[in-house]
């Protein structure tokens, strides 16, 4: 670190003590998510780390309680729950969403802040209400203990982050564009799909990742909506910490852990080919 | 003065006025299939949900003729006789159509005991063959001789009700009818609200301390470097809340690596692990790492905006590091600071799943116990009087984050 000539030997101890600080809070943040990862390789059923493992010796780490995620078919029935759920709730938030935010940024739109407000508001209010609510909604209609209710519920949570991530997308769009396609002779559905189609597609798919990670994490609507034949991971999970607390859990997090990577990598790229293509350089 | 006429005759205004109609049709068009979804499937439930906390038809609709006979009785004295009779009968209807339980149940909330004492007299009043119901019913039980019981009949059969929402503030009403406090071991929603209040207050301030620096270093970074720690914050972001919870149980608990680090530095000694899950601590602990980039990303995106210049420029005005620092760079960041402790505290005030999975009995919040009512004790109206109270909180914040900050604002990401 080079420093200022003038900067006196307080100056330097303010700074160091600052950088510390911050080393603190990045571990605060990122440590309780990566310690559980060599933990899930644990031989022995413990949640800390044994004198084997810190010598590392290799009989101290296996895979026995990955195993265990492969021998109980409650897992593998609950994932493809999880799956089916995130995507049709994902597939449907999108749709609706990305038109919702299509009419939303143009300035004609009657109504706009009160009608974004209503839209944004799955986001806002509590997740303990909105399941209350829907707990009665979707057992007067019959949905209630299905997986297609259960999509329905989590489409509607899923929407704001759709609406949230193409709006912003739209605020940069250049409207000439749209209008020299125009003028060129495209009609308008020609000049949607490729022109305001590709341009808006980076922040429609971070939306709906946004909307899949939602769903695929939820846990309280589900709790509330879902029976047993509607079981998801995070209900699995729930019912892992509350009542047999094993390592078996520390797998399962660890493979959400790394499928949650790949989806921050992937909304980071389409980030970043959003903001060059829109012209703002990263660097 | 003549107006402008377009080419095909109309007035320029009305042509405008036409195509801006149009256009409008169509851009609300767009909007309408989400708008109206969220609406059905989502505003709708809420508020009908809402309304359980006023509607009270229990006995309004299972013992009509006698709720509508007790509307008219003056409650000093004994009801007549005719009185009697109708709830016996009412009684029996409802025990044919099962809603025996339900009834016993809604009193039951009001007064405890009465539970009993409703199944009692049904069982009892099947056998009875004789007419003197008023006789037979204080025999039953002699609660029916008394008139505080009838008064509780009168009160609970009323089909809208504000009592929902003086349970929910530890208030009930008295025989007498006058409105006074709970009993002390019954006085428990104040406590909770204040509870979830000062957690939700302490994370975000907590959060808001482990922010500021974080958010400072961020933005000052080159970008190469910046946008590599940044994915730090994102991390946890990205990663279920049921994992991070789930580490944090990992890390806290009595045998857990941290108790076991601090044992290994001779920190505390091998008895004096500490307990810092299942209690109010763990909450606290856990909430403030999973909404701490809640708090970092509205804080990195305003100071990323500031111009470094300013704090040159006060500092060769002769202010000292701090003080320009205080003076001048602070007070720039206030958005980032309001919109950042506004999230925090919306999201924290209606908190559940991590509350309940480490909170213990003393990191209970609001909403667990309206998950209480709602899923265990079957108290609906009282979990939706909670829930009522709950959410008008929150929109209040809501209104003012969209006031001060603007909904259309909010980034993710």
């Amino acid at each position: 670190m080079v420093f200022p000539p003038h900067l006196g030997i307080g100056g330097k101890i303010a700074h160091y003590s600052f950088i510390l600080f911050c080393g603190f809070v990045f571990v605060f943040l990122v440590a309780p998510i990566l310690v559980i990862i060599p933990l899930s390789f644990n031989a022995e059923p413990y949640f800390t780390f044994t004198e084997g493992m810190i010598s590392f010796e290799p009989e101290a780490y296996s895979i026995r309680w990955y195993a265990d995620i492969a021998k109980n078919p409650q897992w593998a029935f609950s994932a493809a729950n999880s799956i089916i759920v995130a995507t049709c709730s994902t597939f449907l938030a999108t749709l609706l969403g990305t038109l919702a935010a299509l009419g939303l940024s143009q300035s004609h739109m009657p109504y706009k802040s009160a009608v974004m407000g209503v839209l944004i508001s799955p986001m806002i209010v509590p997740l303990i209400i909105s399941a209350a609510g829907m707990f009665f909604f979707y057992s007067n209609i019959g949905l209630a203990q299905t997986l297609p209710g259960l999509i329905l519920a989590h489409a509607v949570l899923g929407t704001p982050f759709v609406v949230i991530t193409v709006t912003a997308t739209l605020t940069g769009f250049d409207h000439s564009l749209t209008r020299a396609s125009q003028s060129l002779g495209a009609d308008s559905r020609k000049t949607f799909f490729k022109i305001q189609m590709p341009l808006i597609l980076p922040g429609v798919i971070s939306g709906a990742l946004f909307a899949f990670i939602t769903s695929f994490d939820e846990v309280v609507i589900v709790f509330f909506l879902a029976g047993f034949e509607q079981r998801t991971i995070p209900r699995q999970m729930w019912a892992g910490i509350r009542e047999q607390i094993s390592p078996t859990i520390l797998a399962v997090a660890t493979i959400l852990v790394v499928v949650s990577i790949l989806l921050l990598t992937t909304v980071e790229l389409l980030r970043r080919r959003n903001e060059r293509l829109r012209g703002i350089s990263t660097s | 003065m003549t107006s402008i006429l377009t080419a095909d005759g109309t007035p320029l205004k009305d042509s405008l006025y036409k195509a801006e109609k149009g256009r409008r049709v169509k851009a609300f068009l767009l909007v309408a299939p989400l708008l109206l979804f969220v609406l059905v499937s989502f505003v709708f439930p809420i508020f009908e949900m809402l309304f359980r906390s006023v509607d009270n038809p229990v006995l309004a609709k299972n013992l009509p003729l006698t709720i509508e006979k007790l509307q008219k009785w003056e409650g000093t004295n004994l009801p007549d006789q005719e009185t009697f009779t109708l709830v016996a009968k009412e009684l029996l209807i409802a025990r044919e159509n099962s809603k025996v339980g339900k009834i016993a149940a809604r009193l039951n909330f009001e007064a405890g005991g009465m539970r009993s004492m409703i199944n009692k007299t049904v069982r009892k009043v099947r056998k009875y063959k004789g007419n003197d119901y008023k006789k037979a019913l204080i025999q039953f039980d002699k609660r029916w001789g008394k008139v505080v019981t009838w008064k509780v009949l009168k009160r609970i059969g009323q089909r809208y009700t504000g009592v929902q929402y003086l349970a929910a503030l530890d208030l009930k009403v008295n025989a007498d009818n006058t409105i006074g406090f709970q009993s002390e071991d019954r006085r428990i929603y104040v406590k909770i609200f204040l509870r979830t209040i000062w957690v939700s207050f302490l994370v975000t301030i907590f959060c808001l301390i482990l922010a500021y620096p974080v958010s400072f270093l961020l933005a000052t970074l080159p970008l190469r470097i910046s946008n590599l720690l940044l994915i730090m914050v994102l991390l946890p972001f990205w990663t279920s809340l049921l994992v991070r919870t789930t580490s944090w149980i990992v890390l806290l608990q009595r045998n857990g690596v941290v108790n076991d680090i601090l044992v290994a530095l001779n920190i505390i000694s091998e008895d004096g692990r500490i307990q810092m899950i299942y209690n109010q601590t763990g909450t606290l602990i856990a909430m403030t790492q999973i909404l701490l980039p809640f708090m970092i990303l509205p804080l990195y995106s305003v100071m990323k905006t500031i111009s470094p210049s300013y704090m040159r420029a006060a500092r060769s005005l002769g202010a000292s590091p701090l003080k320009a620092f205080v003076r001048v760079y602070m007070p720039q960041t206030t958005p980032g600071i309001g919109a950042g402790c506004l999230l925090v505290f919306i999201l924290s005030i209606g908190y559940y799943i991590t509350p309940a999975l480490v909170g213990g009995r003393s990191g209970q919040l609001i909403s667990n116990f309206i998950a209480y009512h709602m899923k265990s004790s079957l108290n609906w109206g009282l979990a939706a009087a909670l829930g009522t109270i709950l959410l008008f909180a929150v929109l209040i914040l809501y209104y003012l984050y969209n006031k001060i900050i603007g909904i259309d604002k909010m980034k993710l990401g």
